[in-house]
């Protein structure tokens, strides 16, 4: 077992604000067919498939199952899910490969943010005796974050703004981005900050979105794709909740899962962060020792394009997909959840 | 099976019980894993990773707990995944375990499957009603009992066979003290007097509502062997998916769960269960969800299964114990219920199931999970020796 | 057919609340909040916690060495909520969000300032509790933290108010420690039905049942939720099936209160297979003694008076007459 795994295809949805039309199994459909069908591995031949998704986010309980539908499991599959972002079941599927039983994988995730209200949603992943019941949304406690790595006094104001500037301006040149303007900081920093420190463009916007990742191992991989994205090292780490027990101007479980995965081990031409909140970039940076020479978020980010519990599995995506491509040889990309950065994974690829 | 060998060395479970008033939700985890970790001779600075299972959110309502719950875990500066495959959920969570071992990717993994369902209420959980879905709600045996009819029909299975499954799993829950319901007198005519909530299924062919929580440590060989207790090695696993509904569908006899089976005795060798294997602890939450599962497993062959409850073939005493822990009739923590099977499968193999410890023959031991409507299935065979 | 989109408001919500037990680091916290006090507890470092774990985050060790801590503090980040959410926020008008640490903790709590503006708040500031005269063993007992000015005597919490008609000459018994809490949890969604159920639901609205199939297959998906499942295509090719239909399989239910929709009990639930469609329809069979249902009986949809875009439309499906359907034309389906 060489323990080779390559992410060999990638699809997302063209992200919206809000899908008025379609429910999550439509959106699922296409996506997981243009990435089979880019990975040139026929449908019953993929070994594993897993996907990502959120009960709370979907409205209901076992909404994962609806999924199913979308991907074809007959005859029966190996089939799992994690309620989590679908980096983690990416996590779960390369895995997998590396237990030998199987050489290939489906991975997918989805979710509609705008049908319920995320921001509260997500209230509810904290402490449920004497944090929730106060109701600190998701914008709150990453507010706080940036208030706490303000007062620090490395990182400023101004800095937030040129990380939403450029990516608000790369998502020009991405399809699939939900939020793309031409802007720079000073014109940012002249709108109204709306939730202290943070302004409407730190903030990500609202997404409905479904992407889908297909994993082969060694020859496999090389057979079906001519520049596969050879994951070179994969690891995350969770840290404790509470906001008040940690130092939020550092990310040490970034830190350490990219230590893990070697994301120091040579040079890197662009990083794909789980960025929802534009002060996490200097923070995830600095725990990735990220130079100024990485050409981070590419595609414009999360803060162009957020479908949560997908969100993660593409900026895998969107690495792999410049790996492919030939744009560039080796990137890293780095999930998140949990506030303020609790849990963080992190992917480092390369071509060989 | 490939990969490095892996095993279960620690094992940890609370006292399950409707309601858990004395403890907070990381209370409930800690006891199942502390026990585990004490069982294993590990400590918790030893665990590399954990991994977490449970049922929908909306039971405890805290979304994604586990996060919330690192710090119980033990999992600050560790990789923590969280598993929810529904119903099989226990099951997987366990073999995602197994697998992170299997791959060489940690050498200790802990695996916790709970629920505090008493929060809020089992009933309400598992039948949200939802917009644009079926209106009628009839709750999980609403859903099952119909299955049920429909494997009388075609097994032409005489009317009191779930009631023989319903006594027999109460009697073997008096042998473990960890079990939920503890049903001293119970009898068949008291199964056969209880209020009959869907027909055919009573209130005594039904599972309880319980909060509880289960923990297994899995290790790598080259622990394994360091480690002083006894190890019950993987001999097989597997996972299999179906879609919920499907033209020309066999929801009572489901192919994903023939063909899990058929993977997880491939791997162990297994070529006649009844005879190779020494006891199972099986998913059953509806006392007929045994003689169903009894062919749906290779059992028996088809039609058959209610003939193997009705020999006596399944109870402690017979040739091929189901259950000998009590089973999901006697506990339901719904997030747990899937690792307690795979958990005491491996305390069979271990000889550490006390009371109801079944006398090895084989040394091999199946330990099976379903949830959904029928259609996720996770499955493993453990044994004494190593594959 | 170009049908309206299909949403519907969605409360998710158990009725009630939560009821959740505390354990004991939790209570200590509490019950100290309803007593006017900040517990925190000593980490294996010796670091202070407040509010206190049960488990020590660094060592996942037990902790139970818990310290008063308090009562004024430092504000180490804060945050502005100019729209509060009513029903949940703890004031409708405008306040802070912060994290507090207070003097003698090294660790920061998340709770909630009242200050005039986001232009008098900064971190460093110092502030105190300011704690309702009726506590419950709740975080909300801090009603809010607010500016302290240097010099400023921090005022201590007032005295619990006695239990309405209690006697005053009477000695308050010393209450237990606080060990449960209710946690009421109530988020709503607006949820679409999606393309393919939406042409569906809009065709019970004209009492049709149309089903839908993939392009290239006999397998007529009723109700439809978009996908073939064995192969993930769209079924984007419309079949409407008929109105009659066999029992595959039933249950007859006796649990009274499963549903709004729920007749009295006993009513029988029933799996139906459509004359044309390839998976069954969920529904009440009525019209008939629950006794005398069984497999094979031939029934028939019974519409509303007024149909609309909703699965309700259709009540449910009576005895038709037909003479029961023989076993072999229905076995595979049940």
């Amino acid at each position: 077992m060489s323990g080779e795994v390559a992410v060999v295809a990638f699809a997302q949805t063209k992200h919206v604000a809000r899908d008025r039309e379609r429910n999550e199994v439509e959106l699922i459909i296409p996506v997981v067919r243009e990435a089979i069908e880019r990975s040139g591995i026929p449908r019953h031949e993929i070994g594993f498939t897993a996907s990502g998704s959120c009960d709370y986010l979907a409205g209901g309980p076992f909404s994962f199952v609806m999924g199913l539908d979308a991907v074809g499991a007959w005859p029966p599959i190996r089939e799992s899910h994690v309620e989590a972002d679908a980096a983690w079941a990416l996590h779960e599927a390369w895995v997998a490969i590396l237990t030998g039983e199987v050489d290939s994988a489906l991975v997918y995730g989805f979710g509609k943010s705008s049908l319920g209200d995320v921001h509260e949603i997500m209230t509810l992943q904290t402490d449920p005796y004497h944090v929730a019941p106060l109701w600190p949304s998701m914008v709150d406690l990453a507010a706080l974050q940036a208030s706490a790595l303000l007062a620090a006094g490395e990182v400023t104001e101004r800095d937030l703004a040129e990380v939403a500037a450029r990516c608000r301006t790369a998502a020009l040149d991405n399809p699939n981005a939900v939020v793309a303007e031409a802007v720079d900081a000073d014109e940012l920093l002249a709108r109204p900050i709306t939730h202290p420190p943070l302004r409407d463009a730190d903030v990500f916007p609202v997404t409905d979105g479904a992407a889908a990742v297909v994993l082969a191992a060694g020859d496999l991989a090389r057979d079906v794709c001519s520049r596969p994205a050879w994951i070179s090292g994969l690891d995350h780490r969770i840290e404790p909740q509470a906001l008040g027990v940690r130092d939020l101007t550092t990310s040490r479980s970034t830190a350490l899962a990219g230590a893990n995965a070697g994301a120091s081990a040579g040079g890197l031409d662009a990083a794909e962060l789980h960025t929802q909140f534009s002060h996490e970039e200097p923070i995830l940076r600095q725990a990735l020792g990220l130079g100024d020479g990485v050409d981070v978020n590419p595609s414009g980010g999360p803060l162009t394009a957020n479908p949560v519990m997908s969100t993660g599995l593409i900026r895998i995506g969107e690495i792999a997909a410049r790996i492919h491509d030939g744009r560039i040889d080796r990137g890293l990309a780095h999930a998140s959840q949990g506030p303020a950065l609790q849990q963080n994974l992190v992917c480092v690829m390369e071509a060989r | 099976m490939g990969g490095v060998r892996a095993a279960v060395v620690g094992v940890g479970q609370t006292h399950h019980v409707a309601a858990r008033h004395d403890v907070s939700m990381a209370g409930l985890v800690r006891e199942a894993a502390a026990e585990a970790l004490v069982d294993a001779g590990l400590d918790w600075s030893d665990v590399d990773a954990v991994v977490v299972g449970k049922a929908p959110d909306m039971f405890e309502g805290v979304v994604m707990p586990e996060l919330w719950l690192a710090d119980a875990l033990g999992a600050t500066g560790k990789p923590l995944t969280r598993v929810h495959t529904a119903g099989s959920v226990g099951g997987s969570t366990a073999l995602v375990a197994a697998d992170l071992v299997r791959a060489g990717v940690h050498e200790r993994v802990l695996a916790v499957a709970f629920e505090k369902q008493s929060e809020s209420n089992a009933t309400w959980g598992l039948s949200v009603p939802m917009p644009f879905s079926s209106p009628l709600v009839a709750g999980a045996g609403g859903y099952f009992a119909p299955l049920i009819r429909a494997y009388m029909a075609r097994s032409g299975a005489p009317r009191h066979i779930g009631h023989l499954v319903a006594v027999k799993d109460r009697l073997n829950a008096l042998r473990n003290p960890k079990a939920h319901l503890h049903l001293p007198d119970i009898t068949l005519e008291q199964v056969e007097e209880s209020f009959l909530l869907w027909d055919p299924l009573r209130y005594l062919d039904v599972c309880p509502s319980s909060d509880g929580a289960m923990a297994l440590v899995l290790a790598s060989e080259e622990v394994a062997d360091r480690l002083p207790g006894p190890a019950a090695w993987i001999h097989g696993s597997a996972m299999r998916s179906e879609p919920t509904m499907f033209a020309g569908r066999d929801q009572v006899n489901p192919q994903a769960g023939r063909d899990c089976a058929a993977q997880v005795y491939a791997e162990a060798g297994i070529t006649d269960p009844r005879a190779d294997l020494d006891c199972a602890e099986v998913y059953v939450p509806f006392s007929w969800y045994e003689p169903m599962w009894l062919e749906n497993l290779g059992f028996c062959e088809a039609g058959e299964g209610w003939r193997l409850t009705e020999a006596g073939a399944t109870a402690f005493d017979g040739d091929i114990p189901w259950n000998p822990s009590g089973g999901v009739l006697s506990s339901n923590p719904i997030g747990a219920s899937g690792m307690i099977r795979f958990g005491e499968a491996a305390q069979q193999a271990r000889g550490r199931a006390g009371d109801h410890q079944v006398e090895p023959r084989r040394g091999l031991v199946l330990g099976h999970a379903y949830g959904g409507g029928s259609q996720f299935f996770a499955m493993w065979v453990v044994g004494a020796a190593k594959p | 057919m170009d049908a309206d989109t299909l949403v519907e408001r969605h409360v998710l919500e158990y009725p009630g609340g939560y009821t959740r037990s505390l354990g004991p680091a939790e209570s200590r916290f509490l019950t100290g909040l309803r007593d006017g006090r900040i517990v925190g507890v000593r980490l294996g470092d010796g670091r202070v916690m407040v509010p206190p774990a049960e488990y020590d985050p660094e060592t996942a060790r037990p902790v139970d060495e818990y310290v008063e801590v308090g009562p004024a503090g430092v504000v180490t980040a804060w945050t502005w909520v100019s729209e509060p959410r009513p029903g949940k926020h703890p004031f409708e008008r405008p306040f802070a969000f912060a994290l507090v640490r207070p003097d003698g903790a090294d660790t920061a709590m998340l709770h909630v300032l009242d200050a005039d503006g986001p232009a008098s708040l900064r971190v460093g500031m110092r502030v105190a509790p300011r704690w309702r005269a009726e506590r419950r063993g709740h975080v909300t007992d801090i009603e809010a933290w607010v500016p302290l000015a240097e010099g400023e005597p921090v005022p201590a919490p007032p005295a619990p108010a006695p239990p309405a008609g209690a006697d005053p000459d009477e000695a308050a018994e010393e209450p237990g420690p606080v060990t449960r809490m209710v946690s009421p949890v109530r988020l709503e969604y607006e949820i679409n039905a999606g393309i393919a159920p939406t042409r569906y639901l809009h065709a019970l609205a004209e009492r049709r049942i149309v089903g839908q199939k993939a392009a290239g297959s006999d397998h007529v998906y009723v109700p439809p939720r978009g996908s073939d499942p064995t192969t993930g295509a769209p079924t984007e090719v419309e079949v409407e099936v008929g109105q009659d239909g066999t029992v595959t399989t039933f249950c007859v239910v006796n649990i009274p209160g499963l549903s709004d929709l729920a007749p009295p009990v006993p009513y029988v639930c029933a799996q139906i297979l459509l004359d044309g469609a390839d998976t069954p329809w969920f529904g009440l069979v009525q019209g008939l003694d629950a006794d005398d249902v069984r497999m094979g009986l031939r029934v028939r949809a019974v519409w509303d008076d007024d149909p609309a875009p909703d699965a309700r439309s259709i009540k449910w499906f009576e005895p038709n007459g037909e003479p029961d359907a023989p076993y072999e034309s229905y076995k595979d389906y049940a």
